[in-house]
């Protein structure tokens, strides 16, 4: 499903590379574990998988489902099924949340030549996947993400998620700032998602979200690049001696 | 060489003066009301208008940017519309004429013509400095209004609307209102035209607030393309009184809104609120200057600007606090949003502040949308120019929702909405 082929990328104001030459495979079906320490680029593959400006692409290629989406934008990529579950989801002032979600279903609908969603089907879909998210209907009338929780900013990402129906779903360090009870209800929210024909990573610094969204793949990414590949043992090696080694190795 | 000679006047200058000469006689008025109006023109055909070496005018010249005047239109056939908020009570005032026939259950109106004629209203039509164009064209020109009043302990269900529509032409128009105590209302002061042809309006608003009185006034500004509106509201709020001001202005070619404004009563406490949608060429200047003038009174003050074409917008936020004002807390805050490289807005926000015990505070932003922002809800799948559009509306919208009344936080919301459609 998705094919990162030596793909090298800097920051486009200064230049600074970040990814250095990456590549990975994920297929439909599976869950990848990205993991690495500070500064290891994951955040920055995640912004440029789902087509953020702020980075350029200098070499390699990004193919999903077979063709290049470099030169998609970010909405374009969006319609085409992948998401992004934000580290820090932003707080947006007088965009209210229905409306939001609304726009963001029926524009990602008309792109694919689907029909929109009627009000009243809209608003079923959002009580249902809300109320499984533990979401309560008065986070939904306030403005997007606005004086919500770090836990609240992200189980409403997965309620997004679980609407916008994505084919690849990237979630970015899903887990940081939220207590095991959240941490639960998120994973819950991620593991009804899976399916055969969606491809999700998960990239995270803790082995402990892998207790609850299982990988069936693991990579260590450092400096730009993907160092070592494994099964979910590959975490808990991880978790038990740490980077230093595998670094030490790659070095 | 001090000997000054009469400068020449511009051609606006002269239509105004040519103008006043055609309607002597005909605008309403007593002896009293008469030589206000001949001091009036003859202090306005002595300074001219404003340019930029009037400090208060410094980013509007009026004298530069008022091209031409066009010729005294009283009669057009125009209908009153509906009115913004459903359900409200429509005072209409159709090319600068007021309705005799109108009536709102539990308060008393008057047409201005009326108060011109008998003299009542001539202490009140001076102007209120010696760089007050507006006040000298609009006490020179005045031809009608609604002097209002609503009795102490009176609550308003409906909203009030004030409709002035004009084609053509030239309409000066006032509207003393004065609010009793205690008393409870909304009023929405509408400026329109119906037609695309280039009008001149001047307009003020001389409100009052007794003791504890509560009121929501908002001014809505939608000229055409090639009109020059000129604005004032005259304010004064008495102890414990509440004010939400409210300043819309989406269309114009040259506009000036002045708020002048006294808060004297001790506990009062001001609202100010705008949002400046500005486009093609246009010239809009907000002028605020807002006297804390008794001890324990605050007031917040927040304009946002969103800014395309080739268009100009300009705040100016004077704050004094006077001597014994104590306590006072202000904090005002003007933040544009420049959508344009053609494009500017100027802000001076400006404290006076005499008394030692007060916070007051002012910032001004400009930038343009939020890049991060904008990712966020592409990454969602809104297309480039659908968020940037969600962005601009979100960024005025939030200022609309303050004001909790549902069906008019909707109505307005409906007038951004149409601007930025049409504008973005």
């Amino acid at each position: 499903m998705l094919e990162i082929k030596n793909l090298h990328a800097r920051i486009a104001e200064d230049g600074t590379e970040i990814i250095r030459g990456l590549n990975l495979t994920v297929k439909a079906g599976e869950i990848a574990a990205i993991m690495g320490p500070n500064g290891s680029g994951k955040s920055t593959l995640s912004y440029i998988l789902s087509g953020r400006q702020d980075y350029e692409v200098t070499e390699g290629d990004i193919l999903y489902n077979g063709e290049s989406i470099l030169e998609l934008d970010p909405a374009e990529r969006a319609s085409k099924g992948i998401f992004l579950a934000f580290q820090y989801p932003l707080e947006i002032p007088g965009v209210a949340t229905m409306q939001f979600l609304k726009v963001a279903m029926n524009e990602q609908r008309k792109a694919r030549g689907e029909a929109e969603l009627t009000t009243p089907d809209f608003i079923r879909r959002v009580k249902e996947a809300a109320e499984k998210l533990k979401i309560d209907q008065a986070m939904l009338r306030r403005p997007l993400n606005v004086g919500f929780s770090g836990g609240e900013k992200k189980r409403a990402e997965i309620l997004q998620m679980a609407l916008l129906e994505p084919k690849l779903c990237i979630l970015d360090e899903t887990d940081s700032g939220l207590d095991i009870d959240a941490l639960k209800i998120v994973a819950d929210g991620v593991n009804a998602l899976k399916s055969p024909d969606r491809a999700t990573i998960v990239i995270t610094h803790y082995q402990r979200l892998l207790d609850y969204i299982v990988p069936d793949t693991v990579h260590v990414l450092y400096k730009g690049q993907i160092i070592r590949s494994g099964d979910k043992a590959l975490a808990l090696e991880l978790e038990e001696n740490g980077y230093a080694d595998i670094i030490g190795e790659a070095a | 060489m001090n000997m000054q000679t009469t400068s020449r006047l511009t051609a606006a200058e002269t239509a105004l003066v040519e103008a006043f000469g055609a309607q002597i006689g005909e605008l309403p008025g007593n002896g009293a009301v008469i030589g206000t109006r001949d001091r009036l023109l003859d202090e306005l055909k002595k300074a001219g208008l404003p340019t930029r070496r009037i400090e208060a005018w410094h980013y509007t010249d009026l004298k530069n940017l008022l091209r031409s005047v066009p010729d005294v239109t009283l009669v057009s056939a125009i209908d009153a519309i509906a009115p913004l908020v459903e359900g409200s009570k429509v005072l209409s005032i159709l090319q600068g004429t007021a309705d005799a026939k109108a009536a709102v259950d539990g308060i008393d109106i008057a047409l201005f013509k009326d108060r011109l004629a008998d003299g009542s209203a001539a202490a009140g039509l001076t102007a209120l400095d010696k760089d007050d164009a507006i006040g000298r064209i609009n006490g020179s020109f005045v031809r009608d209004g609604y002097a209002i009043t609503v009795p102490a302990n009176t609550e308003l269900e409906a909203p009030i609307e004030l409709q002035a529509l004009h084609a053509a032409g030239q309409v000066h128009t006032r509207f003393p209102v004065s609010f009793g105590a205690a008393s409870k209302a909304t009023i929405i002061e509408r400026h329109r035209s119906v037609t695309e042809d280039a009008a001149l309006v001047s307009s003020i608003s001389d409100i009052t607030l007794e003791d504890g009185a509560d009121i929501t006034w908002i001014i809505l500004q939608t000229q055409g393309a090639a009109d020059t509106h000129l604005g004032q509201i005259r304010v004064q709020l008495g102890t414990d009184a509440k004010l939400r001001l409210f300043v819309i202005n989406a269309g114009g070619k040259l506009v000036r809104q002045e708020l002048r404004i006294d808060v004297a009563g001790e506990g009062a406490e001001l609202t100010l609120r705008g949002v400046n949608l500005l486009g093609a060429e246009s010239h809009t200047d907000v002028t605020l200057v807002l006297g804390h003038n008794v001890p324990n009174t605050n007031s917040t003050e927040i304009i946002r600007n969103v800014v395309f074409d080739r268009a100009n917008g300009v705040f100016q936020g004077m704050i004094r606090v006077a001597p014994d004002a104590q306590k006072t807390d202000a904090k005002m805050s003007c933040n544009t949003l420049l959508l344009t490289d053609d494009g500017g807005f100027s802000a001076k926000p400006e404290l006076e502040i005499f008394a030692d015990d007060v916070v007051c505070g002012h910032g001004a932003t400009v930038a343009d949308i939020e890049s991060s922002h904008l990712f966020y809800l592409m990454a969602r799948g809104v297309p480039e120019n659908k968020a940037r559009a969600m962005l601009v509306n979100a960024f005025v919208a939030e200022i609309v929702e303050e004001l909790e009344e549902e069906k008019l936080v909707e109505a307005l919301e409906g007038v951004i909405s149409a601007w930025l459609e049409k504008h973005a």
